[in-house]
This record gives C-alpha cells, structure tokens and sequence, in this order.
C-alpha cells in the first residue's frame, strides 16, 4: 500500500474546527459510501458507517474536528476577537495566520504589551487585512470560527500539515474501509465531533452503538524531538499502542489483542504512556456497563500547532493493524 | 412574571424544595401535568402537536452556603455550595435552615488585620455568621452543621425597568417556563426545573435521561459585564439589550444552524437579542446534548449583573425578550 498524498491533504485543508464538522463529514461520506452497508449522521453530528456482520461488535473512532478559534466581538474599527475551541496557548498564538470556512484570512495580533509572558486571549485579535469596517461587519460575525492556515508539505519520509490531529485518524479508517476483508465482525468507523472540547461525540456515538470492544485512532505526542518531552514513542517507531493516558488506562485484553496481532502479522508497533492528554477511548469505555477500549496512536510531533508532523511509515501500519483487528 | 414570589425563596443546590413546592402549586393551578423524579427536578408537560420531543429547562437552585462548624462563642463557620466569590460575602445578610434564622457574614475588624490581609478579599475559612448567639449551646438551639445558608435580599424594581433580588440566575428562567406552560401553546413540549446545575450541573443529567429530547432549550440568567473599566470586547452581555444567545461555553458547542435560526426569528419578529460574548462558565446544555444518543441545544438568557452575589440585577425588557422569543421558537418547531 502507498501513502495516498491527495486523500490526506484534502482531509488536512478541509476547514472543521469542534462544533462545525460539516465540510470533513461530507468529504468522508463521498470517499466511503460505496464501501459500507450503512452510514448515518446522528444527532450531534458523528458519521457513523457500518460493515454488517454477525460476530462482535467493534467501534473504531478517529474524530473529524480540529482545533481553532471563535470570534465573541467585531470592534469599531474592524478587528476581531476571539476565544478558543479546544486546547489552545494563548501565549503561542502571535503571528499565527488564520482562515474562515468563507476563505478569508487574518493574523493573530496583540495590544500592545510590556510583557509578552501576560498575554492572554482578551489581549489579542485577528487583523483580517481590511481598512473597512463595514467589510468586516459583513464578512465576520460573533460566532465564526476560524482554523489555523499552513500548506500541506511532503518529504519522501514525513508530512507537515495542519490538523494532522486527527484527519491522519480519519485517513487511517477510510483507507481500512477500502481495503476492508470479508469477516463476520460488526464494525463501526465512528468519525466523532467535538473531540477538542471534551470528546462529547464520543459520548453520544458510544452510547448508540454500545459496542464490545472499541480502538480510537488519534495522534500522539513523541520524545524524539528537542521539546522536552520525555517519551519513549518516536517517529517511524510503527504503530503506538496505547497503554495509558490521562483519559484511559487500556484494557489488558485489549492491550494483549493489539500486541498479538502486530507480531503476528509482522507489524512494526511501540508502546506509548502519555502523560497529558486523552481521546475518545477515554470516553467510550465508561458507555452504559463498559467496553473494553484501546487506542492506536499516531506519532506525531509539534502537537496543537498549524504544522504538526507524522511519519508515512507509521501510518501505513496502524491500517494494517486495524484491519488486523477487523478480521479477528 | 413570577420573579418577585420566585426569588423571596430559598433553594440552595440541594435544598430546592420551597422553589419546588412553589412550582408545583403553580403547575396545578395552570393545570398543567408533572411529575417530580428522584433527584427532586419537576417534569412538566405541555401537550400539543409534537414533531420532536423538546424540553426546556431551567434550574431551581442558587448558590449559598452550608454550616460546617459552631464555635464555642456561637459563632457559625461555613463553606460555599457552588461557586461564590467569597469578596462578595462580607457584611451581608443571611438565613440558616429550614427555620430561616437570620444572621450577618462577619469578619474581624480591618485595625485588626495584619498589613498583608489588608486589601485583600478575606478568604472563607476566616469569615463566620454572627446568630446573635453569646454561646455555643445557645446557637445550637436554632442552627445545626448542615443546613444551607441563602442570601437575604429583598425583590426591588429600580431604574429603567431592572430589577434588583438574590438568585435571579436562575429563577428568571422558572418564571419564562412557568408563563410558557401557563400559555398553554399548541406545541408538545416538557418543562423541566432541575435541581443542582450549580454544583455540576446534576440534575439536568437524569431529567434528559428520562425524556431522551430531541432539541434543548436552556433559559438561564447569564453574567453581565457592562460596567465601568471592563473592554468592549470582554463585556459578555449587556443589560437590556435583549435576549442573550450563547455561541459557546465550557460546557457546550451551540448547534450554529440552531443558533442562527432563533437569530433569524428574533430579527424577523423585532425581539431584541446579542449574542453572549464569553466562552467561560457552563449549563445544563451541556449534560442535555451529551444525553443517550444526543440533541441540538440552545440557551437563551437574561443577563445579570452581579450573579452569584446577593445583589443580583436584570432588566425586565430582557426577560420578557427572552420569554417572547422562546414562545416564537417553539411555535416555529411545528411549521
């Protein structure tokens, strides 16, 4: 199997911050619906798709939104304020470019400050290149959400993109889907919103399907880099098994089942304990009498930023152990 | 408008059956069917013509304390239940228990405190009530470790139409559902008055369980920050510049094609509405749409300067907005 570039940078531009997933579900939906039995959108807005079968029921969940911002003011003079939607630092935001689901761009500014260490999110806003208020007004409401804007880059080894957390997620399950086996497994792909801000899809999704088992996929940090985090997960490293984050302490069942099969199908894997951080395991195995729930991670680097960076390689292993689940 | 009755009673997270009792009695008046579930949140129901199932809910309780400790001076020691800022507790007028025993939040005199605490919001563990008690015997005659202190604070109408009472977050939205059942609209839907949203949001949690709603109307007093040496940009909402619709908080992203919808009604039919600014603070929207396999949700408010204190101030054009575009949105559910 070859890393398909076009898919994940479509997936990567298309514009989904929590709460507003509706351009990465239709793109979904277009790329999966003639592989499934089912697919439905519920009331909060996961994409739901099936693979019908007889034997247990799995849930696999990779979330389809991003990080972003939200405008709560447009002021006089025609600049913008905002708050955050999801885990965002303010005091990493100067200088960030941003974009609207209407293509307009901004930059992130601040007041003037005597220290740049107190900047807090009142103290800054986004100059969206105008002199005209009325421009503004007409353009940018409170309530708009904006994402951070990077070009999709490519070496023969890695991609740098933005919103890698969690379209690299959505990759892995959508290329599972097309290179789906025959097998007697029921199997969700759940693509979740709102994971961001609380894994809340996760929660709705969870409780309709009420699986047996559930893996997400979702990216994870690593401690090959000068960042400081201290970590024994690394790119190129394979597939991440989950063991613990601060969201779920996986199932050993799950944890032997996941191991397993990486060595029996000669699948490069990495054991990862996270110290920050959870996903939508976190929230699924807690669903009405409890699933048994694991996580394949993604190792990824410079997290939470407009240009995070993943391993080609790992990714082509974490489909192979997800369809390695599928047939068990 | 049942605010002046509703806020003269006591019902801290917890303790919210005089709200409750009110409520009921009204409920029976307007002849309207309810129920009450475990956790003591009422369940009403308007019958109509039903597309969705939609409940509205508004919470009975407020914030207030709770007796930990007696000293042996009578003095009584407490800590918060939800969240109080312990700068607005000083000085002010309480009543403790079922028995409503009045007393004053004291502390020590400033000439007593040391150059570091002057200036300084004292901290709770350092206030105490004064019962008029000279004893401990005495004082626990009428008071016991466990009852719930409310704030006194009488309803006053003031100003250009604002109100001034205690607990307006969030007995302004059981009053908006209790004229909304009284209506008696052709549209199904439940009333729910939870209990305990302001110390997690509780009872919001088993009422949406049972009822399983497809769309969520949250009716809240929220906080207002239009006063002097507060940013344009950081003045979450403004007092009687209408109904306040929420976009985003800690607890919820608001569906926006919702949201934009009541936006829509509001403007078609001339009801003054903004837009809350602030992404902080938390309803029960949240616990409503992660319920079972989900619902949309909105909330609607009445802006509230001073909330969570004794002095709480809104505007009675902003109420009646609020009740008026809730009405029209619900009508619109059955078109």
């Amino acid at each position: 199997m070859e890393f398909n570039s076009k898919l994940m940078k479509d997936l990567s531009n298309c514009f989904s911050p929590s709460g507003r997933e509706k351009n990465v579900r239709e793109f979904i939906t277009n790329e999966i619906k003639d592989y499934v039995d089912e697919i439905k959108v519920d009331a909060l807005g996961n994409l739901i798709a099936r693979k019908k079968g007889t034997g247990k029921k799995i849930l696999f969940s990779a979330h389809m939104d991003q990080i972003g911002l939200i405008i709560t003011h447009v002021d006089e003079k025609g600049f913008l304020r905002f708050s955050n939607v999801g885990g965002i630092n303010a005091k990493e935001l100067l200088g960030f470019r941003v974009v609207f689901d209407n293509g307009y761009e901004g930059v992130i500014c601040s007041e003037k400050l005597e220290e740049k260490e107190k900047i807090t999110f009142n103290k800054l806003y986004i100059d969206v290149a105008s002199t005209s208020p009325d421009f503004v007004k007409t353009n940018f409401q409170i309530g708009d959400m904006c994402v951070f804007q990077s070009q999709y880059y490519e070496t023969e080894e890695c991609v740098i993109c933005k919103a890698a957390d969690d379209r690299i997620g959505c990759y892995i399950l959508i290329e599972a889907i097309k290179n789906y086996s025959e097998t007697e497994t029921d199997v969700y792909y759940v693509f979740s919103v709102q994971e961001e801000v609380g894994c809340r899809g996760a929660v709705t999704a969870g409780y309709g399907i009420n699986p047996d088992i559930c893996i997400a996929l979702d990216v994870t940090a690593t401690g090959d880099s000068l960042d400081g985090i201290k970590m024994d997960v690394k790119l190129d490293g394979g597939a991440a098994i989950k063991l613990m984050d601060k969201s779920l302490i996986t199932h050993p069942e799950i944890k032997d089942l996941l191991t397993n099969l990486a060595k029996e199908n000669n699948i490069k894997y990495q054991y990862e304990v996270l110290e920050f951080g959870g996903t939508d395991a976190g929230a699924i195995h807690t669903t009405m009498s409890g699933v048994p729930s694991g996580v394949i991670s993604i190792p990824t680097r410079n997290l939470h930023s407009c240009s995070e960076i993943f391993h080609k390689n790992d990714v082509l292993e974490c489909i192979k152990l997800v369809n390695a689940v599928t047939k068990q | 408008m049942f605010l002046k009755e509703l806020t003269e009673l006591c019902g801290v997270s917890g303790y919210e059956y005089e709200v409750r009792n009110y409520i009921k009695n009204k409920l029976t008046e307007i002849g309207c069917e309810f129920y009450v579930d475990k956790l003591g949140n009422v369940i009403a129901h308007n019958k109509g013509k039903k597309t969705k199932t939609i409940m509205i809910s508004a919470h009975m309780d407020e914030v207030g304390l709770i007796v930990t400790h007696i000293d042996s001076n009578g003095f009584i020691k407490f800590k918060n239940v939800g969240g109080v800022d312990p700068k607005v507790l000083n000085s002010k007028v309480v009543l403790i228990g079922e028995n409503k025993v009045p007393g004053v939040i004291g502390s020590k005199a400033v000439h007593l405190m040391s150059q570091e605490e002057r200036g300084k919001a004292i901290p709770i563990d350092k206030l105490y009530i004064d019962i008029g008690a000279d004893s401990k015997d005495e004082a626990e005659k009428k008071v016991n470790i466990g009852d719930y202190v409310a704030f006194k604070s009488d309803y006053v109408e003031f100003g250009d139409n604002l109100i001034k009472a205690k607990a307006l977050d969030d007995r302004v939205g059981c009053s908006a559902i209790l004229e909304l059942l009284a209506m008696k609209l052709d549209v199904d839907f439940y009333g729910v008055f939870t209990v305990m949203e302001e110390v997690g949001l509780r009872g919001a949690i088993t009422a949406a369980y049972a009822l399983q709603p497809d769309f969520g109307i949250v009716l809240e007093g929220t906080v207002s920050a239009d006063m002097p040496e507060v940013d344009e940009h950081s003045k979450s909402t403004l007092i009687g510049k209408g109904a306040a619709l929420s976009i985003i908080d800690n607890s919820t992203v608001y569906d926006i094609d919702a949201v934009r919808n009541v936006e829509k009604i509001a403007k078609e039919n001339n009801i003054p509405y903004q837009f809350r600014k602030s992404s902080s603070g938390g309803n029960d929207a949240g616990p409503i749409h992660k319920t079972k396999e989900g619902a949309k949700v909105i909330a609607i408010s009445v802006p509230c300067r001073y909330i969570h204190s004794s002095v709480n101030v809104a505007s009675k054009n902003d109420y009646k907005s609020v009740v008026e575009l809730t009405k029209t949105v619900l009508l619109e559910q059955c078109k």
